[in-house]
């Protein structure tokens, strides 16, 4: 900022001692004013950040390490928060339905996106209106989206899914209240409400793949799915890459289903990490205000991601190109 | 742009088998997406009893148009969607302030340590919402060096939502790649900093600001987690937030009329601005890295 306005005042220097005295000094006058403004347009970002960024994931650590009940002074109590969480017999639980609930959701959710970008992106005509339709899902509140859902898959006369299963002489299903169901059958809930902001971002990527390549194919002899297997695939890989580590993230901190759905129940079956840490800080069955395993959890699963996600990039560094 | 050549097309097998999978997916869009939706607007003007006897029937004894009305005055939806609105809207103007004033900071102005605060910026990215929950509750509960608490407060909801280094990064990118040659023939013309922003930034940055404010807009109305904790006041709770907590005490007919209430808005408002949700270019770019 400095040197643009110095080198707009440049022309005035020359023009003689006096004149550049005034220079300087209303140049210095314009220089304070000027990183005054920096810091007026910086202060936003720094305190919003500040507050609700940068201080909360300080203050994690240290939390981590202490007992607080928020009336007296917090105390240090060195790795008993961890020791707390990691003797938890309820932790293996919530590790296994979360890494359970991921793997489905990874099977599932995943190529569903991925197919629908390549069906919409071959078409001439009315791309939108599918785009349109892939992505109402994501409009809907998920708690509207899960409570509309809950109605679909009641085990009662009045479960949409199983009338409509009857019609063809299967179920009842018990979707929510067998342990068998109830990650399955969150997982197609989850994935009906995120897919369509996924196609989004594949079919931005589809249209900048250049033309000549698939003339080029072509051109080789390439039919439609020959094009789509050697060209539209390979051009979405770095996408694909980032869309992946990104959902493995995301269904890790799975929390709304099971919070909404059946909260954590039948008896643990769908009780995520994510649930567990909110049930030690704000639980009701457990009485909450445990924040020190709480913020513990939280931690080791914020660097076991952090690690998840460093040796997935080493990993497929090489696969980008 | 698309991997079906105009030979492709002239195929009768490939003419044929594309337009079956394009039907085929149409079918399923319709049914799986848009269905469910439909769904919801026939049962909110469906009697419970109608919905439980057969639930995909078409009105066996007529729609009720009155079940909208009852869910609107007993459930008292206007205050809960007064407050759905009221922290939309300050989680817009506190996400789109933060966005672009850091994006100018620090793409047109350039401080000397820029580089650090971006850095700063986007490593938030990399951590995981889980991490800040409670921590972000605790400082919200005491402010650091003030001690004021927001809890229970409309701010306390709506704040925390511009700490979003993905604003930040979108807000930069689209300034870095404004044309220096107009920022500098009006630095020439004598506007200050303030002035710069406002009438010559700004007013440039009418398409990423869009897309901002809708995903904003749109994140607010959709968020449940932060205002479940922030606002333990039913009275101050938004409707998505206050719909569980009432549904095991509500008649269905009423509770799916209340649903309907509470998804049409965003629905109207993704109809209304679609063309920023479905094309976001800005956004593409973010993603890239």
């Amino acid at each position: 900022m400095a040197v643009d306005i110095s080198r707009v005042s440049g022309p005035a220097l020359v023009r003689g001692p006096a004149r550049r005295r005034t220079s300087f000094v209303s140049g210095l006058a314009r220089w304070w004013r000027g990183s005054a403004a920096t810091v007026v347009f910086l202060l936003p970002m720094l305190l919003v950040f500040g507050l609700f960024s940068w201080w909360p994931i300080a203050r994690t650590v240290v939390m981590s390490l202490q007992e607080t009940n928020l009336v007296g002074p917090a105390a240090w109590v060195g790795l008993d928060n961890f020791r707390t969480v990691l003797s938890d017999p309820l932790l293996p639980v919530a590790l296994r339905n979360t890494a359970v609930f991921a793997a489905i959701a990874f099977v599932f959710g995943y190529p569903i996106p991925l197919v629908m970008a390549v069906v919409f992106s071959s078409l001439r005509k009315l791309r939108g209106l599918y785009a349109c339709l892939a992505y109402l899902p994501v409009v809907v509140p998920p708690a509207v989206a899960v409570l509309l859902w809950k109605t679909f898959y009641d085990a009662g006369s009045g479960g949409v899914f199983n009338t409509v299963l009857g019609w063809v002489g299967l179920g009842p299903v018990p979707w929510l209240e067998s342990a068998d169901w109830v990650l399955p059958s969150l997982v197609m809930e989850a994935t009906w409400a995120a897919a369509g902001g996924t196609v989004i971002i594949y079919l931005a990527a589809l249209t900048t793949v250049p033309q000549e390549l698939y003339d080029a194919a072509s051109a080789d002899g390439a039919g439609v799915l020959g094009k789509v297997w050697h060209v539209t695939l390979p051009h979405l890989r770095p996408v694909l890459l980032i869309t992946l580590i990104l959902q493995i993230i995301g269904t890790a901190q799975v929390f709304l289903e099971p919070y909404l759905f059946t909260g954590g129940g039948p008896s643990h079956a769908s009780l995520t990490l994510l649930l567990l840490i909110y049930e030690y800080a704000f639980g009701s069955t457990t009485g909450g205000g445990d924040y020190g395993p709480a913020t513990a959890l939280s931690l080791m699963m914020a660097v076991g991601l952090a690690l998840l996600s460093w040796i997935y990039f080493r990993l497929t560094r090489g696969w980008s190109d | 742009m698309s991997f079906v050549s105009s030979l492709d097309r002239r195929r009768t097998s490939v003419r044929w088998g594309l337009r079956g999978v394009q039907a085929a997916m149409l079918l399923a869009l319709v049914v799986v997406c848009l269905g469910p939706l439909l769904w919801l607007a026939k049962s909110a003007v469906t009697p419970t009893q109608d919905t439980l006897r057969s639930p995909i029937s078409l009105w066996p004894n007529g729609p009720d148009l009155s079940i909208v009305t009852q869910a609107w005055t007993e459930l008292g939806l206007s205050a809960y969607l007064v407050n759905t609105v009221v922290i939309a809207a300050g989680s817009w103007a506190v996400q789109v302030l933060v966005a672009t004033t850091a994006g100018y900071a620090l793409s047109v102005l350039r401080p000397r340590f820029g580089r650090i605060i971006y850095a700063a910026v986007l490593a938030t990215m990399f951590v995981p919402i889980v991490l800040l929950l409670v921590p972000l509750y605790l400082t919200v509960l005491s402010l650091p060096v003030v001690h004021w608490s927001l809890v229970g407060t409309y701010a306390g909801a709506f704040l925390p939502a511009g700490a979003s280094a993905f604003n930040v990064v979108i807000m930069k990118r689209f300034f870095d790649s404004l044309p220096r040659e107009i920022l500098d023939a009006a630095r020439i013309d004598g506007a200050g900093p303030y002035r710069l922003f406002w009438s010559v930034v700004l007013p440039m940055s009418r398409p990423v600001l869009g897309v901002v404010s809708v995903f904003a807009v749109l994140a607010a109305w959709k968020d449940f987690i932060w205002p479940l904790i922030v606002l333990p006041d039913p009275a101050k709770q938004p409707i998505a937030v206050r719909l569980p907590s009432i549904a095991p005490t509500t008649d269905l007919s009423v509770l799916l009329a209340a649903m309907a209430i509470s998804a049409a808005l965003p629905i109207l408002f993704f109809l209304l601005f679609q063309r920023l949700f479905l094309h976001s270019e800005g956004l593409e770019g973010a993603v890239k890295g």
